[in-house]
């Protein structure tokens, strides 16, 4: 089997806001045998400025990726728009000479140059394709076959296929399987695919609010007792603004949002408080008496 | 908050208004390359998940004014900053047309004639001064600290504010606010 070593891509939301996602995937990852190696430094993975200029992004991803390349590591990155964006650029610079030297020559101006010789993966790709579900399951203490769950992907870890090819972006199974492992049960509903509308959250709030409010309901319709994110802003649009869409649409949902490592971490015996749980908005005592 | 009222000007078009280079311009730019094949299905307005919950925003309504050349109206309008970026609908096109990719195109000239929502000044600024899109508060600096995380690196400014020179980044960040 490959090293399982990377360098850990946090980016900024996580930082800023999910600290939670950082934790549990740390404690999940050591248990594992995953070796996370800190980035010596890093910048934004471009993709918030890829809307006022497309250059940009490629210059702030690309630094990023000849970061790695100078340790000699391959990343793995928590956010699936970091994961995807870096992995975008790190294949269409690897594919396409007169970009690569046309983002090179902005690079030569800081001392860098793009080589193409890393991979970038998000970290269920990580789990999916390096370590692989039977490595996963060896590590299981404690199934929570008493849970009912619904996975969202994040459309960044599946989406474009052309630059991402990961799982079936359709039908995705790679997550369900994941989560099945932990001796979960993963119910499958309607529009799961779904983007969470997070992305424009900062220019208009009513859409991405009625989005979330649509998916909590198609998930609270099967019976599941909560839902499995993989992505910091999906999170902070179910757990974070779940109070506000009850409000708004005056409809009651309390449905716990888990980082999926937090699941796999408690499924290996880790306690809530271990795996970040007090930094969770919706209440988890119902869900957490549910497999004790 | 950027409104959901439809695309500017008004509900009559002149055919003065039409530039019709504007798609062959379009067309140049990565992302935007399959812009004239485009033949109307619909295929993406039916799937986008954003054009569900808004009364204004239709992509393949947009995808058709640059190919009738109403650059003005396009740029200048609000519904451009409402596309998600899902890429559903890119997986989805019969015609292969990269419909996020045309609308990050018109993001990007849409900057340039001055239109900029105001989040996106805030970020761009963010990622200047400090490396990363969110200025990380102290608060949650001590909280890794007391979580046992490792604390972040510090970005290289000097780079990326080289970096943002080279681009042209810069410049229209520092052009006149709207
Ligand atoms: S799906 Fe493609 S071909 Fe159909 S309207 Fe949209 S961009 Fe045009
Ligand atoms: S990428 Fe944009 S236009 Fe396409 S489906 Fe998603 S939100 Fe709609």
């Amino acid at each position: 089997m490959a090293e399982l070593r990377y360098l850990l891509f946090l980016g900024c939301a996580i930082p800023y806001r999910v600290s939670a996602y950082e934790i549990s995937t740390r404690k999940v990852a050591k248990k594992i045998g995953i070796e996370l190696i800190e980035m010596p430094e890093y910048n934004c993975c471009g993709l918030p400025m890829e809307p006022i200029s497309y250059d940009i992004m490629l210059a702030l991803a690309a630094r990023n990726l000849c970061i790695a390349e100078q340790q000699g590591l391959n990343m793995m990155a928590l956010c699936p728009g970091c994961a995807g964006t870096l992995h975008k650029v790190n294949k269409i610079l690897k594919e396409d000479k007169k970009l690569r030297d046309a983002v090179n020559r902005y690079l030569k101006e800081v001392g860098l140059e793009f080589k193409g010789t890393i991979e970038v993966k998000h970290f269920i790709r990580v789990l999916a394709d390096d370590v692989g579900f039977e490595r996963i399951k060896g590590t299981i203490e404690r199934p929570l076959s008493a849970l009912k769950v619904a996975e969202h992907n994040g459309c960044h870890v599946l989406r474009p296929a052309k630059y991402i090819g990961f799982d079936d972006p359709e039908n995705p199974v790679m997550l369900k399987r994941l989560i099945e492992i932990t001796g979960a049960k993963c119910l499958d509903y309607m529009d799961e695919t779904e983007c969470c509308g997070a992305p424009i959250v900062g220019v208009n709030e009513k859409i991405p609010l009625q989005l979330a409010r649509n998916k909590l309901s198609h998930i609270r319709d099967v019976g599941a007792q909560a839902m499995i994110t993989i992505c910091p802003f999906c999170h902070m649009m179910f757990d974070v603004n779940q109070p506000r869409i009850e409000r708004m649409f005056d409809e009651a949902f309390g449905l716990s949002v888990l980082h999926y490592p937090q699941l796999l971490g408690l499924a290996m015996g880790f306690s809530p408080a271990e795996l970040g749980f007090d930094e969770l908005r919706v209440d988890t005592s119902k869900l957490l008496s549910a497999i004790t | 908050m950027v409104s959901e009222r439809s695309e500017g000007g008004e509900a009559v078009i002149k055919a003065t208004e039409m530039d019709p280079k504007f798609k062959y311009e379009i067309s140049k730019i990565p992302g935007a390359e399959k812009i004239m094949l485009c033949f109307q299905c619909g295929t993406c307005t039916a799937d986008c998940p954003i054009a569900r919950f808004s009364d204004a925003y239709r992509p393949r309504r947009i995808l058709r004014m640059v190919q009738l050349g109403l650059k003005s109206r396009v740029l200048s309008s609000d519904v451009l900053w409402l596309c998600a970026a899902c890429f559903t609908c890119v997986d989805r096109c019969p015609q292969d047309v990269e419909i996020a990719g045309v609308l990050r195109t018109l993001r990007n000239l849409a900057v340039k004639e001055g239109f900029m929502p105001a989040v996106y000044r805030e970020l761009a600024t963010s990622v200047l001064e400090t490396g990363l899109a969110y200025k990380i508060p102290a608060s949650r600096l001590r909280k890794r600290v007391e979580a046992g995380l490792p604390p972040l690196p510090k970005a290289d400014v000097k780079s990326i504010n080289k970096l943002a020179e080279v681009t042209g980044f810069s410049k229209i960040i520092q052009a006149r606010r709207t």
